[in-house]
C-alpha cells in the first residue's frame, strides 16, 4: 500500500505530500527527502536518452527494511515519490507504474486549472481523492 | 428616484427587510436573490414584480440599494393594495398598508402545519391585527408567530398589513446571479437553500428589533428540518417544485391555503419549470450566462481560455480555493478551457456559492454538459438520480473549429508527434470535441432547450458526424495520430459517453491512452494503407449514418495507430515486446506490415456487425476473445506492442470490442480485429512470452467479457454508454499496463539476445580454429 505519496517540484520543494496517518509522518517526510538524491542521480544518469514513458518511471529508488521507495519524474522535472510498504506482497511493477500514471494525470488536471498557480501547494480536492484512493486501494 | 416618505412603521419594517436581504452586510446593497425572493413572497404577478423593479431603479442600477429597496417595498405595498403601479403612487397613496410577504416561513409553518386547520380560523381574527414585524406587537409575537403563519399563507387573500414575513421568508431557493434577473422562478432550488439559509434565519431573528419573543421562536427554527421546509415551501410561490416533491403534505397545507395562494403557486410553478433539481439552470439564468459568455468569447461554440475565465470568475470575489474547486467541477473535459456548457455550469456554481450554497463534491447532473443523446435531452431535468455519467470526453483543443480544415491542420501536428516517439507524458486529450460543438451549434440554431443542449443534436446528425470526425481527429492529434475515420469514430464513441462519467477517471483514462498511444502516433497508418483510406470512408459513412451513436470506435484509433508507425518501428523497437527472433524481422517488416493492415482495416466486417445487435457483437467479441487469446498467447490483445501492426491490430481489436460493447447499435468498427487475429496467429509463434501474456490476456478477456453485458435500452443509452466508456477506460488502463510490462520484457529479451550474440561472437573464433 502506498503509505506516502509526495509531489516534489522542480526546485525540490514539496508541492504535495501525504502519508497514511498511522505512521510517523516525519519519518516519511525524511524518506522522501532522502530519495530526492536518488532521483537526481537517476535523472542525470539518463542523460540525453529519449524521454519516453518508461524513463519517466524511475522504478525502485531504494528499499529499506520496511518500505520501498519508487520514483517517477515528469518532463518538467516534477517528481513523484511513492513509499510503499514492503510487507505488502510485492506490488507488481506495472501497478506502480499505473499508480504513477494516475498521479501524473491528476497532476496534469491540477495544472490545467487556471486558478492554480504553479508552485503552489496542491489543494485540489480531486487530487486528494485520487491519492486517497491510491493509498487505500493498494493496501 | 423620487423622494420617499415613509411612516415610522414603514421605515422600521423596510429597514428590517433590508437587513434581511442584506446578507452580505454591506448596508448598502442587498443581495438580489433575497430581494427577488422577497418579492416573490409578496405573491405578486411576475410582471408586477418586474415593473416594481424597473420603477425603483434597480433594473437600471443592477442592484438594490437601500433607496431602491425601500421604493420597491413601497411599490409592493401599492401593488398589493391594488393600486396601479406608478412611481408617484409611492408617495401619493395614503395609508398604504405594509407590504405583505407570504414568505414561506419554513420553520414556523412546518411547525404549525398540523395546526393549520385550526389556525385558519384565526386568520380572520388576526388579519386586522397583524402587527408589522419590526417593533410592534412584540407581546403577541410568541403567539402571533404561530398565527402569523396562517395569515401569511393566505396573505394574498387577506387584507393588507400582514405581519412581515420577510424574515421568515424562505431562504433563497435558487442561486441567483449577482446581476438581477427579472425573475428567479427557481423555486426548485429550495432543497439546497434550505440547508444554506438555515443560518440566515437565526441572524435575522436576532435582527428583529423588539420582537424578542419572535426572535426566540425564529431562532429556534433556524435549522429547519429540510422536509418541513419543503412542506412550507409548498405554500409559497417559489415552492412549486416542492409541491411535486411533497404532494401529500403540500396538499394538506394547501387545503388550508386559500385558492388565491394556490393559483399563485401554480403560476410560479409554471414559471419554474422542471425544478426538481436545485442546480438546474433556469432559462433566464442560462440566457444571462450565455450573454456573459459572449462578452468573453463571441463564438458560442468556442472556448473560453482558462486565463480569461480566471479573470472573469475572480471578479466574483470568491476565494481562490473555491474558484479552483468550481473549475475542477465545471471543466468537464479537463482541457483548460470552458465551453458554453461548462461556462454556464461554472457560473451557476459561482452564483450558488455566492448565495450561500456549498459547493458539491461532484458536478450535479443538471450542470453536466450534455453531449450525448438527444433523446435523453428531454430527460436531463428528470434524471436527477442518474449516476454520474462516465467521462468527460476530451475536447478538441480550443483552437479547433468544426471544419475539415482543422482536420487537415491537425495532421501535420500528428505527423510530427508521431515521429517523436519520445512523447510519453500524458497529454490532455479531448474525448468529446464534436459533441460539445454540435450541441452548442444546435443550441444556437434552435435556441430551444436551454437545459438540454443535446436536444439540438438530433437535428443534424450529418453535421454532427462531420464535426465529430473533425473533432475526433483533432482530439487524437495530441497523442493518437489516427486515421481520419478512426478519429471520427473515436469522437463518436466518446461523445455519447461523456456525460456523467467520472471526470477523474476519464482523465486518467485519457492519460493512459496517450501513454500507450503517444509513442506510436497513428498517422503513418492511413497513409501507407489504402485499405485504411477505404476504411476511413466507411468510417465516415458509419459516422454519418449512425450519428452520435458511433461510440464503438472509441479506443481504436489510439490503440492501433501507434503500432504501424514505421518511424517508430525501428526506433522504439527496442521497447516493443517483440520476440527476440522476430525483432529484426518485425522491424524490417513493420513497414510492410502496414500495408497488410488492410485485413485489419477490413471494414466490411463493420457493416456486418453494424447490422447486428450490439449485444450480439459484444457476445461475439467476448466469445472471440477467449478464442483469440489462446491462439495469440503471447499477443496480448490488450496492449501487446509486438509489432506495430500486430499491436495495433490487437489493440484495435480490444479497443474495438470495448467500444463495440459500449455502443448500442453503433457502427461496429470492432469487427476488423477478428480477421486480424488470424493474421496475428502466425505472429504468435514468434512470441515467446506466453505465461504472462496468457495471464494478461485472461485478465483482459475477463475485462472485455464483462463489457458486453451492457443491456441495450433506449432509455438508458446514455447511462450504458457512459458505463461502457468507463469500462473502456479501464480496459485501456489495463492494456497500457500490459503494454508497459511487455515492453519491459522485450527489453530483457533483447538484452539476453545481445549477450548471447556476444557469446556467440566470442565462440566463433574458436570454431574457426
Amino acid at each position: 500500500m502506498a503509505v506516502c505519496v509526495a509531489v516534489i517540484a522542480k526546485e525540490n520543494y514539496p508541492l504535495y505530500i501525504r502519508s497514511t496517518p498511522t505512521e510517523n509522518e516525519l519519518k516519511f517526510h525524511y524518506m522522501v527527502h532522502t530519495s530526492l538524491d536518488v532521483v537526481d542521480e537517476k535523472i542525470s544518469a539518463m542523460g540525453k536518452a529519449l524521454v519516453d514513458q518508461r524513463e519517466l518511471y524511475l522504478g525502485l529508488l531504494y528499499p529499506t527494511e520496511d518500505y520501498k521507495v519508487y520514483g517517477y519524474v515528469t518532463n518538467s522535472k516534477v517528481k513523484f515519490v511513492m513509499v510503499v510498504d514492503s510487507s505488502n506482497t510485492a506490488l507488481r511493477d506495472n501497478e506502480i507504474r499505473s499508480m504513477f500514471r494516475k498521479l501524473h494525470n491528476s497532476y496534469t488536471d491540477v495544472m490545467c486549472n487556471p486558478f492554480y498557480n504553479p508552485g503552489d501547494r496542491i489543494q485540489s480536492r480531486a487530487f486528494d481523492n485520487m491519492v486517497t484512493s491510491m493509498m487505500i486501494q493498494v493496501c | 428616484m423620487e423622494g420617499l416618505t415613509l411612516s415610522d412603521a414603514e421605515q422600521k419594517y423596510y429597514s428590517d427587510l433590508f437587513s434581511y436581504c442584506d446578507i452580505e452586510s454591506t448596508k448598502k446593497v442587498v443581495v438580489n436573490g433575497r430581494v427577488l425572493e422577497l418579492f416573490r413572497a409578496a405573491q405578486l404577478p411576475n410582471d408586477v414584480v418586474l415593473q416594481i423593479m424597473e420603477l425603483c431603479g434597480a433594473t437600471r442600477l443592477g442592484y438594490f440599494g437601500r433607496s431602491q429597496f425601500y421604493i420597491a417595498l413601497k411599490l409592493v405595498a401599492v401593488a398589493q393594495s391594488g393600486f396601479p403601479l406608478r412611481v408617484e403612487s409611492i408617495n401619493t397613496v395614503k395609508d398604504l398598508p405594509l407590504p405583505r410577504f407570504v414568505a414561506s416561513k419554513n420553520e414556523q409553518e412546518s411547525r404549525h402545519a398540523a395546526s393549520y386547520s385550526s389556525d385558519s380560523e384565526n386568520q380572520g381574527s388576526y388579519s386586522g391585527v397583524i402587527p408589522p414585524p419590526p417593533g410592534r406587537g412584540q407581546v403577541k409575537k410568541g403567539s402571533v408567530t404561530h398565527d402569523t403563519v396562517q395569515p401569511r399563507t393566505s396573505a394574498d387573500a387577506q387584507e393588507p398589513a400582514s405581519p412581515v414575513v420577510s424574515p421568515q421568508q424562505s431562504p433563497p431557493t435558487s442561486p441567483h446571479t449577482w446581476r438581477k434577473h427579472s425573475r428567479h422562478p427557481s423555486g426548485g432550488n429550495s432543497e439546497r437553500p434550505l440547508a444554506g439559509s438555515g443560518p440566515f434565519w437565526s441572524p435575522f431573528g436576532e435582527a428583529q428589533s423588539g420582537s424578542a419573543g419572535g426572535d426566540a421562536v425564529w431562532s429556534g427554527h433556524s435549522p429547519p428540518p429540510p422536509q418541513e421546509n419543503w412542506v412550507s415551501f409548498a405554500d409559497t410561490p417559489p415552492t412549486s417544485t416542492l409541491l411535486t416533491m411533497h404532494p401529500a403534505s403540500v396538499q394538506d397545507q394547501t387545503t388550508v391555503r386559500t385558492v388565491a395562494s394556490a393559483t399563485t403557486a401554480i403560476e410560479i410553478r409554471r414559471q419554474s419549470s422542471s425544478y426538481d433539481d436545485p442546480w438546474k439552470i433556469t432559462d433566464e439564468q442560462r440566457q444571462y450566462y450565455v450573454n456573459q459568455f459572449k462578452t468573453i468569447q463571441p463564438d458560442l461554440n468556442g472556448f473560453i481560455p482558462g486565463s480569461a475565465a480566471k479573470e472573469f470568475f475572480t471578479k466574483s470575489k470568491l476565494p481562490i480555493l473555491e474558484l479552483s474547486h468550481i473549475w475542477e467541477l465545471s471543466d468537464f473535459d479537463k482541457d483548460g478551457a470552458l465551453t458554453l456548457d461548462e461556462f454556464c455550469a461554472a457560473f451557476h456554481l459561482v452564483v450558488a456559492r455566492k448565495n450561500g450554497y456549498d459547493l458539491p463534491e461532484k458536478l450535479p447532473e443538471s450542470l453536466m454538459p450534455k453531449l450525448i443523446d438527444l433523446e435523453d435531452s428531454a430527460d436531463v431535468g428528470d434524471q436527477p438520480g442518474e449516476v454520474g455519467y462516465s467521462g468527460s470526453p476530451a475536447e478538441a483543443p480550443p483552437s479547433k473549429s468544426p471544419s475539415m480544415p482543422s482536420l487537415n491542420q491537425t495532421w501535420p501536428e500528428l505527423n510530427q508527434s508521431s515521429e517523436d516517439t519520445a512523447i510519453v507524458h500524458p497529454v490532455p486529450i479531448r474525448m468529446t470535441p464534436s459533441k460539445i460543438h454540435m450541441q452548442e451549434m444546435e443550441l444556437k440554431r434552435t435556441g430551444s432547450d436551454h437545459t438540454n443542449p443535446t436536444s439540438p443534436l438530433l437535428v443534424k446528425p450529418s453535421d454532427l458526424s462531420e464535426e465529430n470526425k473533425i473533432n475526433s481527429s483533432v482530439k487524437f492529434a495530441s497523442g493518437n495520430t489516427v486515421a481520419d475515420g478512426y478519429s471520427s469514430s473515436d469522437s463518436f464513441t466518446s461523445d455519447p459517453e461523456q456525460i456523467g462519467s467520472n471526470v477523474t477517471r476519464q482523465r486518467s483514462h485519457s492519460g493512459t491512452s496517450p501513454d500507450t498511444a503517444a509513442p506510436p502516433p497513428p498517422p503513418p497508418r492511413p497513409q501507407p494503407s489504402h485499405s485504411r483510406s477505404s476504411s476511413l470512408d466507411m468510417n465516415r459513412t458509419f459516422a454519418v449514418t449512425t450519428g452520435q451513436q458511433q461510440t464503438g470506435v472509441v479506443a481504436h484509433p489510439p490503440a492501433v495507430p501507434p503500432r504501424p508507425q514505421p518511424s517508430q518501428a525501428p526506433g522504439p523497437t527496442v521497447h516493443r515486446p517483440v520476440d527476440a527472433d522476430g525483432l529484426m524481422t518485425h522491424t524490417s517488416t513493420s513497414p510492410q506490415q502496414i500495408p497488410e493492415q488492410p485485413n485489419f482495416a477490413d471494414f466490411s466486417q463493420f457493416e456486418v456487425f453494424a447490422a447486428s445487435n450490439v449485444n450480439e457483437e459484444q457476445d461475439d467479441e467476448a466469445e472471440k476473445h477467449p478464442e483469440v487469446l489462446p491462439v495469440e498467447k503471447a499477443s496480448d490483445p490488450a496492449s501487446s506492442l509486438r509489432v506495430a501492426k500486430t499491436d495495433s491490430k490487437t489493440e484495435e481489436k480490444t479497443a474495438a470490442t470495448a467500444p463495440a460493447n459500449v455502443s448500442k447499435g453503433t457502427t461496429p468498427l470492432a469487427p476488423p480485429p477478428k480477421p486480424v487475429r488470424r493474421r496475428l496467429k502466425s505472429e504468435d509463434e514468434l512470441r515467446p512470452e506466453v505465461d504472462e501474456h496468457t495471464q494478461k490476456t485472461g485478465v483482459l478477456a475477463a475485462v472485455l467479457a464483462s463489457q458486453p453485458s451492457i443491456p441495450r435500452s433506449v432509455g438508458k443509452d446514455k447511462k450504458a454508454i457512459q458505463a461502457s466508456i468507463r469500462r473502456n477506460k479501464e480496459t485501456n488502463t489495463v492494456l497500457a499496463r500490459l503494454n508497459s510490462e511487455l515492453q519491459q520484457q522485450l527489453k530483457d529479451v533483447l538484452e539476453e539476445r545481445i549477450s548471447l550474440e556476444v557469446q556467440l561472437e566470442q565462440l566463433r573464433p574458436f570454431s574457426h580454429l
